[in-house]
């Protein structure tokens, strides 16, 4: 990524949300206008964990209108890889960071008569921004909103407080379940639908719309992967010959630039495939964790996306 | 806006782009016209750059190039319109995308023309000055009763060159805004709604070169703050900027009416400097086409250029130049750029004097 999609950035705000989640709100370090952005759209966040270079994507949840600094929440993930635990414990106020351009692969379809959204849990981010958005715009929508309990839902009680009826909350832990066949069943001719959480709820909602008869062009969903650990591996690249050694909790895309490869990249969570690569020979088993190639694509071991996927085996030569 | 302002500025040249075509370039134009070929052959293929600002007094110089022609154009655009309103279409979903445009003109104009354009803001109110067409408006950003016209035909009304705005989803880009005015002989009216493929099908060779695929890819990636830009280029008979298929049986027939005296004058290359930019708010991509003019005697004043857009033209696949619309008089063409070429070597770039 080039020097003009980054900008130089302080942390002024570092606040505890809940027992999970921290906000961090981002002003230019020259004291410039925030670009605006599109709700949906995400930021790269550069951390120096340690020596460690990582470059995280967080979902700008700040009102697109306000120019003057970006907000992200993260939830903090003790298992994972580090990210998540050192932007809670590493990044206080007055820090300076560098951030990326907003990158938008969750947008609107401001063609829809009306927005249904579905977050679970810290999926809620993009669809602040988004509601931010389509509120000034005068769209309609409306929202629901799973999460544990009302410790985890996360800003739930402000949003229903500013969008009111528009506003549904589910606590999983007062057995309270989103009824999606009766809500997908009631939508107005030309709504799209659009879901961001974990994973099984995803995939619960997309099918259960497409198997009503949802056309595709409709259905929307973001899930970001946190890139998965596993046993380190080498790569070897056929065109510089050169071999790359992969940590436990680093991803292939992190080694490669850790050594100094400018290898493209956008969501760097599996989504977009902008990181695809060729694979020359694979010995062994890729373990494919992103959601963009296709499964045959995955059988016949041709490619790899190193945002996310990893190696076990003899030999693995990529083509970069 | 009142385009009859007087031109105050000498700078600006008060020509026409029909009926008796006074379109001239001034010597200092014909120097810096962006000659479009880094090498002695061409064929199509994903040439995009990072449009950045390029050599001082270049086309590259500013983020869009206002030149000697701006007012005239304008005046152009103004007369295209009143004839054929659908030239200008933004399907209603694409209104932030016309924001998101208004906003970058303005300020990129105030920003690298400050004696010319001016824009305060304060708020969402918003001052906008624009001294060689004689506007002065105070209006509210994003509220759209409070401008003349919509953002994206107010504000294309003051900007050279033609402009698109395409939505992006399903992982595809969807024309669904236009201002189209100076176009080499395609349809607004006829592509708007249509994916990238769709309207690029008419194009020979270039789909099966798989050079659509590669830059649709590389396009649904373009990031916010790193716009690009490429560079395509046709043939066109008198200095018309409208050559539109709805036109077409008012200036199809000029190709048949050049002859070897009259060919230097009104035989033209039509340069279109392209740039593909992604916008804020809306996430939609917009791409200014941006159209030069250059007659063959202008043209052939800079030595390395009459050689090379010789070996170019007698080169180009007779597909192209079909497609392009004048292979009826390349014969013709070439005849007359041989002269100029003695077979010497030329130096790579399409600078002139590099
Ligand atoms: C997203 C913005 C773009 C728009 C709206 C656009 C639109 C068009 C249109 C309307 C035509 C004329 C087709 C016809 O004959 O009806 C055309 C031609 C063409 N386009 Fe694009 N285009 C875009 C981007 C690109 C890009 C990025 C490339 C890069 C390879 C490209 C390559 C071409 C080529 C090679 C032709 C044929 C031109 C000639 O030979 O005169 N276009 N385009
Ligand atoms: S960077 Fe998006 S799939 Fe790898």
């Amino acid at each position: 990524m080039s020097n003009q999609t980054r900008m130089n950035v302080t942390v002024t705000e570092v606040v505890e949300v809940n027992s999970l989640i921290k906000r961090f709100r981002f002003v230019r370090e020259d004291g410039g206008a925030m670009p605006g952005f599109s709700g949906g759209a995400h930021t790269v966040v550069e951390m120096d964990d340690n020596g460690t270079r990582r470059l995280n994507a967080y979902s700008l949840m700040s009102d697109p209108a306000d120019s003057s600094g970006y907000e992200i929440s993260v939830r903090r993930d003790d298992s994972g890889r580090g990210g998540s635990l050192f932007m809670h414990k590493g990044v206080k106020p007055g820090m300076k960071m560098v951030i990326s351009q907003p990158v938008n692969l969750f947008g609107l379809d401001l063609r829809a008569r009306k927005h249904l959204m579905i977050a679970g849990g810290i999926g809620i981010t993009p669809f602040i921004a988004q509601m931010a958005q389509l509120d000034s715009l005068g769209h309609r929508f409306e929202l629901h909103y799973a999460a544990r309990d009302a410790d985890l839902c996360a800003y739930g009680a402000e949003l229903s407080a500013r969008y009111g009826e528009r506003l549904h909350r589910y606590y999983d832990v007062e057995k309270q379940a989103i009824d999606l066949a009766n809500l997908l069943k009631t939508q107005p001719i030309g709504t799209h639908l659009y879901v961001c959480g974990p994973k099984g709820m995803i995939g619960w909602v997309l099918s259960t719309a497409q198997k009503m008869g949802w056309p595709k062009g409709a259905l929307h969903s973001e899930e970001f992967l946190a890139p998965p650990v596993g046993e380190a591996f080498t790569v070897q690249l056929s065109r510089s010959g050169v071999s790359i050694d992969v940590g436990p909790t680093q991803s292939m895309l992190e080694a490669l630039e850790a050594a100094g490869i400018d290898a493209p990249y956008l969501c760097r969570g599996g989504a977009c495939g902008q990181c695809e690569c060729k694979v020359d020979a694979a010995e062994g088993e890729i373990l494919h964790y992103d959601h963009w190639l296709s499964d045959d694509q995955k059988a016949a071991k041709t490619h790899i996306m190193p945002c996310v996927s990893r190696f076990k085996g003899e030999r693995l030569v990529i083509d970069l | 806006m009142s385009l009859d302002a007087p031109f105050k500025d000498p700078f600006f040249r008060d020509e026409s782009f029909f009926g008796d075509y006074s379109y001239r370039n001034s010597p200092h134009a014909v120097k810096r016209f962006p000659f479009p070929f880094p090498e002695d052959d061409y064929m199509y293929s994903v040439n995009m750059e990072p449009h950045v600002k390029g050599r001082p007094g270049s086309v590259f110089e500013h983020y869009f190039d206002v030149d000697e022609h701006y007012v005239s154009e304008m005046r152009d655009r103004a007369r295209v319109l009143e004839q054929d309103p659908l030239r200008c279409q933004s399907l209603p979903h694409m209104t932030l995308a016309g924001w998101d445009l208004l906003e970058l003109i303005m300020e990129k104009f105030a920003e690298d023309y400050p004696h010319w354009f001016s824009l305060t803001k304060d708020g969402n109110r918003w001052h906008w000055i624009n001294r060689p067409l004689g506007i002065d408006q105070k209006f509210t950003f994003l509220d759209e009763s409070t401008l003349p016209y919509g953002p994206f035909e107010y504000i294309t009304r003051q900007a050279q060159g033609d402009f698109t705005l395409q939505d992006q989803r399903e992982d595809n880009l969807w024309i669904e805004a236009g201002m189209v005015t100076s176009q080499a002989d395609w349809s607004l009216d006829f592509d708007i709604g249509m994916n990238f493929h769709e309207w690029h099908a008419p194009v020979p060779l270039a789909h099966q070169m798989g050079i659509f695929d590669r830059a649709l890819k590389f396009l649904l990636a373009l990031q916010y703050g790193a716009p690009v830009r490429r560079f395509n280029w046709t043939m066109t008979v008198d200095p018309l900027l409208d050559t539109s298929p709805e036109n077409y049986p008012k200036w199809g027939p000029s190709k048949t009416t050049m002859t070897p005296e009259t060919i230097g004058q009104r035989q033209h290359l039509r340069v279109e400097l392209q740039t593909l930019i992604r916008l804020p708010r809306s996430n939609a991509i917009c791409f200014p086409i941006r159209c030069y003019l250059i007659s063959l005697d202008d043209l052939v004043t800079q030595p390395k250029w009459a050689r090379r857009f010789h070996r170019v033209i007698r080169g180009l696949p007779d597909e192209l130049a079909t497609y392009k619309g004048f292979i009826r008089n390349k014969p013709m063409i070439l005849e007359y750029l041989a002269r100029f070429d003695d077979g010497a070597p030329t130096s790579p770039g399409w600078w002139p004097e590099d």
